[in-house]
C-alpha cells in the first residue's frame, strides 16, 4: 500500500473540505442542538452528498456505487469530522450498509444499496445492548421460530439514527447462551413493522441514537441476513469497516480541535505575551502534534488494509482505533486546559470535540479493548 | 517487462551471483556491520571484504549518488527494488557509517567538485570512515555557541578546541567539524563547516566511558592543527546553513535506527516470546495482563511510528516536499526505543540486574547495557526538548 493521497483523492479532500466550510460549520450542529430538531441532521444536506457521490464512494457501481473504496471514503470522513456533521454515515453507509454488502445476499443489497447511494433510505444496524459494551458475542435479543418465520424480542442501545432509519439491521440470538459467537443471525427488519418501538436517546456528543425495542416482532425466514447461526463474523467485519470510518471521522475532528487550540495559544495575550510563547505549553501542543500525525498514519494504513483486504486488517483497525481514541482524547482535553476558562463555557467550540472525543473513544471498544485485541491477534 | 522489472531481474540475478553465501541470511543483527576506514579490522571478515568490493564497483554501497563518485545512479524506485531484493536474501548492508549518511548527502548537497571528487569515492569503497565535530564542552543543546577556533594563516586555518560526543573518533579517519571562522559575528552567522584529517598533527582522542560499560563516544581535542583553507565546506562563515541540512540527515539516521525495530525480541523471537519466557504463559497468552497491555502498547506505538516513516518515504517519491511529519522521527523514534529498553528490563525481572559474570545468560546482559545505553537517545542528536521547539516554531508556528 502507499500511504500517500493520489491526485484523485486530493480533489475529493478539497471539494469535501470547500463544501464543509461553506455548507456544515459547526454552528449548524449548535443550532439543531438548541432547537432540539427533530431530524438530528439536514435531509437536503444529505441529499447533496449523495449527488456528489460521497455516500456511495466505496459501494460497488452494481448496486449505485462510485467503485471506489475506503482510502477514498476516509477521505470524506476526515472533512465531515472536522465539523462533526451529523448526517447518518456511520449508520447508513458503515454499518447496515457494509453488512448488507457483505452478507452477499444480492436481493437485499439490490433492494436498499441503491436508494442509500441516491441519499433516499437511511438504515441502521441495531447491535448494541445493555450489557454487551464492546463485545460483539453478547446478544440476549431473541429470535424465536414461529411457524416459517422468527419472532424477534429484546432491546437494543444507542442505535444510531435509529430514530429515522427506514430498516434496521438486527443481531439476534437463535441459537447458543448470550455470549456465545455462534448462534447470532442478523436480520433485516423494515421501519414500521408491528412490535417495533423507537424512542430517541440524547448522548452527550449529539450524535443521534435510538432505542429500539423488539416486541414480538414477526419476519420471515427470507428476513435473513446472510447464513443462519453466523451472524458474528459478519457483524464483525462491518464493524471493523465502521470503525475505520469512525477513526476517519476522528482524525478530522482532532485535527481540528487542534487548530483551534494552535489559534488560541498565538491570540490569546496574558502576561503581555501571547501564551503560545511559554515552553510549558510548546511543548505539550508539539506532544498533540505528534500524537495526530501518528493517527494520521495509522487511519490511512486501516483504510488501505480494507481496500486491500491486507491479512493484518484487523490489526490496523484496532492500531488505528486505539491511537485515534488516545489522541483525539488528548487533542480535546488539551485543548480545553489551553482555552482556559472559555473552554469550559458551552459558547466555545472546543466542548463540543471534547464531547465528540469521549463519545468516539467508546465506540466499538476503547484503547485499551483494542491493545488486548491486539495481543490477541499477535498470539500474546 | 517494463524498466523497473527488468531492473530487477537484473539486480537479483547480480545479487544471486555475488553476495557470498555466508552472509544470506544474516542482514538482520546477527552480523556487527562494517563501517570501514584505514584502521578497520578485516582478519576474520573476508566474505565482508569480497562484498563490499563487489558492491562498491557495481556501485551498490551508495545506490543513489551518481556513478560519476562512486555511487550507483539510481532513482529513488531502484534504490527500493534493491533494498527489496537484499531484503529477500536477507542481505547485510556492505557497508554503514557516518560517510554513507551524514557527510556524503551533505558533500552532495554542499561541496565544490574537488571535495566530492576527492571524498565521496573513497566513502563507498569503505577506505575512510568519518566522525562528527559537533558539540563541545560548553555547546550542547546551544549548539551555535561553540568556541573552537579557526585562526587563518596563508591558505590554511589554525584550529584550537575541544570537541565532545564526538562518536567513535578513535577509528575514525577524518572527521567533519564545526569550527569559529569570526568570533564578533552574531554566533550563528561566525562558523565554517569543515574537513579534518585526523592524522594531523595536534588532533587527540579520548573515548568516554558510559553508564553502560561502552565508550561508544570520545572527546577529541585540537591543538595548534593546520586545516587547508580549500576543505571548507560551502562558504566561510556558512557553516550553519551546511549543519542544520546535515542534523537533519543524522536525525532521520537516528529515528530509522530505533523506531523500526517492532517485534524484534533477539534470539527469543518476537517481543511476545520473550514476554512469555520471563513472565510465563497460561492457555498459549501472556500469563500476566497488565505486560500484557504494555507489550501491545509498545508494539502499536512502534507500528504506527514506522507507518509514519512510510507515509514520510512514500510521499517523497510521489514527488511530494517533505511533510510536517518528518520532524516528528527524531523525538517520538527514540523516546519509542528508549521506552522498549525499559520495558525489556522490566520484563526480565531479577534477571535483568545483572552487569557481567555467572547467572546471567548473554542476551539478559544484553538487555540491561541496551536499556543503559538507551536512555542517552533522546539527548543526542537534538535533545526531545529542543526537537519539541523545533516543531512548535517551525511546524505549528508558535511564537517566541
Amino acid at each position: 500500500m502507499d500511504l500517500v493521497l493520489s491526485e484523485d483523492q486530493e480533489l475529493i479532500a478539497k471539494t469535501a473540505g470547500d463544501f464543509v466550510k461553506q455548507k456544515s460549520p459547526i454552528a449548524r450542529v449548535r443550532q439543531l442542538r438548541d432547537t432540539n430538531d427533530p431530524v438530528g441532521f439536514s435531509r437536503a444536506l444529505w441529499k447533496e452528498m449523495a449527488e456528489l457521490g460521497w455516500v456511495g464512494i466505496a459501494f460497488p457501481e452494481s448496486v449505485g456505487g462510485a467503485g471506489l473504496g475506503f482510502a477514498e471514503l476516509a477521505v470524506v470522513m476526515e472533512e465531515l469530522g472536522r465539523t462533526l456533521a451529523p448526517e447518518p454515515f456511520l449508520s447508513t453507509v458503515l454499518l447496515a450498509g457494509q453488512a448488507l454488502l457483505l452478507s452477499g445476499d444480492a436481493g437485499k443489497a439490490a433492494a436498499w444499496l441503491p436508494r442509500v447511494c441516491k441519499g433516499e433510505a437511511i438504515l441502521a444496524l441495531a447491535q448494541q445492548e445493555a450489557r454487551s459494551r464492546y463485545d460483539l458475542a453478547a446478544v440476549e435479543t431473541r429470535a424465536e421460530k414461529a411457524g416459517a418465520g422468527y419472532r424477534i424480542s429484546g432491546e437494543k442501545i444507542q442505535v444510531l439514527d435509529g430514530h429515522v432509519a427506514d430498516a434496521f439491521v438486527v443481531a439476534a440470538r437463535t441459537a447458543g447462551g448470550p455470549r456465545d459467537a455462534k448462534g447470532i443471525t442478523l436480520f433485516l427488519v423494515p421501519k414500521g413493522a408491528a412490535g417495533l418501538t423507537l424512542t430517541r436517546q440524547a448522548r452527550l456528543d449529539g450524535r443521534n441514537a435510538a432505542l429500539v425495542r423488539f416486541d414480538g416482532v414477526g419476519v420471515g425466514a427470507d428476513a435473513a441476513l446472510g447464513a443462519l447461526d453466523a451472524g458474528h463474523e459478519l457483524l464483525a467485519s462491518a464493524v471493523d469497516r465502521a470503525t475505520v470510518g469512525l477513526c476517519a471521522e476522528m482524525l478530522g475532528g482532532m485535527q481540528q480541535a487542534f487548530a483551534l487550540t494552535v489559534e488560541h495559544l498565538k491570540t490569546r495575550i496574558q502576561f503581555g505575551v501571547p501564551i503560545g510563547s511559554f515552553q510549558a505549553l510548546k511543548h505539550r501542543a508539539a506532544n498533540v502534534f505528534i500524537e495526530l500525525e501518528l493517527a494520521k498514519s495509522a487511519v490511512m494504513a486501516a483504510a488501505r488494509a480494507v481496500d486491500d483486504a491486507e491479512p493484518d486488517l484487523a490489526k490496523l483497525v484496532s492500531l488505528a482505533k486505539a491511537r485515534c481514541a488516545d489522541a483525539y482524547v488528548l487533542a480535546a482535553n488539551e485543548g480545553v486546559q489551553m482555552f482556559g476558562g472559555v473552554g469550559m463555557t458551552d459558547e466555545y467550540d472546543i466542548g463540543f470535540y471534547m464531547k465528540r472525543a469521549r463519545a468516539a473513544e467508546l465506540t466499538f471498544g476503547d484503547a485499551a479493548f483494542h491493545r488486548a485485541r491486539w495481543a490477541a491477534l499477535s498470539g500474546y | 517487462m517494463s524498466d523497473l522489472e527488468s531492473f530487477r531481474s537484473e539486480t537479483r540475478a547480480w545479487l544471486e551471483a555475488n553476495c557470498p553465501p555466508a552472509l544470506r541470511g544474516k542482514g538482520g543483527s546477527e552480523l556487527e556491520g562494517v563501517w570501514g576506514g584505514r584502521k578497520w579490522d578485516w582478519s576474520g571478515l573476508p566474505d565482508q571484504k569480497r562484498w563490499l568490493e563487489r558492491c562498491a564497483e557495481r556501485g551498490f554501497s551508495a545506490p543513489t549518488w551518481p556513478r560519476a563518485y562512486g555511487g550507483g545512479g539510481l532513482a529513488p524506485e531502484q534504490a527500493k527494488v534493491l533494498a527489496e531484493e537484499m531484503r529477500r536474501l536477507k542481505a547485510p548492508p556492505p557497508l554503514i557509517g557516518f560517510g554513507l549518511t551524514m557527510i556524503g548527502p551533505t558533500l552532495l548537497a554542499f561541496g565544490n567538485e574537488e571535495q566530492k571528487q576527492e571524498h565521496l569515492p573513497r566513502i563507498t569503497r569503505g577506505e575512510i570512515r568519518w566522525c562528527q565535530g559537533y558539540s563541545e564542552p560548553g555547546a550542547g543543546s546551544d549548539l551555535a555557541g561553540l568556541q573552537t577556533r579557526a585562526t587563518g594563516d596563508g591558505d590554511h586555518y589554525v584550529i584550537n578546541g575541544t570537541k565532545v560526543w564526538t562518536s567513535y573518533a578513535n577509528y575514525a579517519d577524518w572527521i567533519f567539524a564545526l569550527v569559529r571562522t569570526d568570533p564578533n559575528a552574531k554566533k550563528q552567522e561566525g562558523i565554517t563547516f569543515l574537513l579534518i584529517d585526523m592524522d594531523t598533527p595536534g588532533v587527540s582522542v579520548r573515548p568516554i566511558k558510559l553508564i553502560s560499560g561502552s565508550s561508544p563516544f570520545c572527546e577529541t581535542h585540537f591543538e595548534n592543527v593546520r586545516v587547508p583553507k580549500k576543505n571548507v565546506v560551502h562558504k566561510v562563515n556558512a557553516g550553519w546553513t551546511v549543519a542544520k541540512a546535515l542534523l537533519g540527515h543524522e536525525r532521520t539516521m537516528v529515528a530509522e535506527a530505533f523506531g523500526s525495530g517492532g517485534g524484534a525480541g533477539g534470539k527469543r523471537g518476537t517481543l511476545g516470546e520473550r514476554a512469555k519466557h520471563h513472565l510465563g504463559s497460561e492457555n498459549g497468552r501472556l500469563a500476566d495482563p497488565v505486560f500484557r497491555d504494555q507489550l501491545a502498547q509498545l508494539e502499536m506505538d512502534t507500528r504506527a511510528f514506522g507507518l509514519t516513516m512510510q507515509r514520510a518515504k512514500d510521499a517523497a517519491r510521489a514527488g511530494h516536499q517533505p511533510g510536517a511529519e518528518s520532524s516528528i522521527f527524531k523525538v517520538y523514534g527514540t523516546e519509542v526505543n528508549m521506552r522498549r529498553q525499559e520495558l525489556l528490563v522490566r520484563i526480565a525481572g531479577p534477571q535483568g540486574l545483572g552487569w557481567e559474570g555467572p547467572g546471567f545468560d548473554p542476551e539478559e546482559l544484553a538487555t540491561t547495557r541496551d536499556w543503559l545505553r538507551s536512555r542517552g537517545n533522546s539527548i543526542e542528536g537534538g535533545t526531545s526538548e529542543v526537537q519539541r521547539n523545533v516543531i512548535a516554531k517551525r511546524v505549528l508556528g508558535l511564537p517566541d
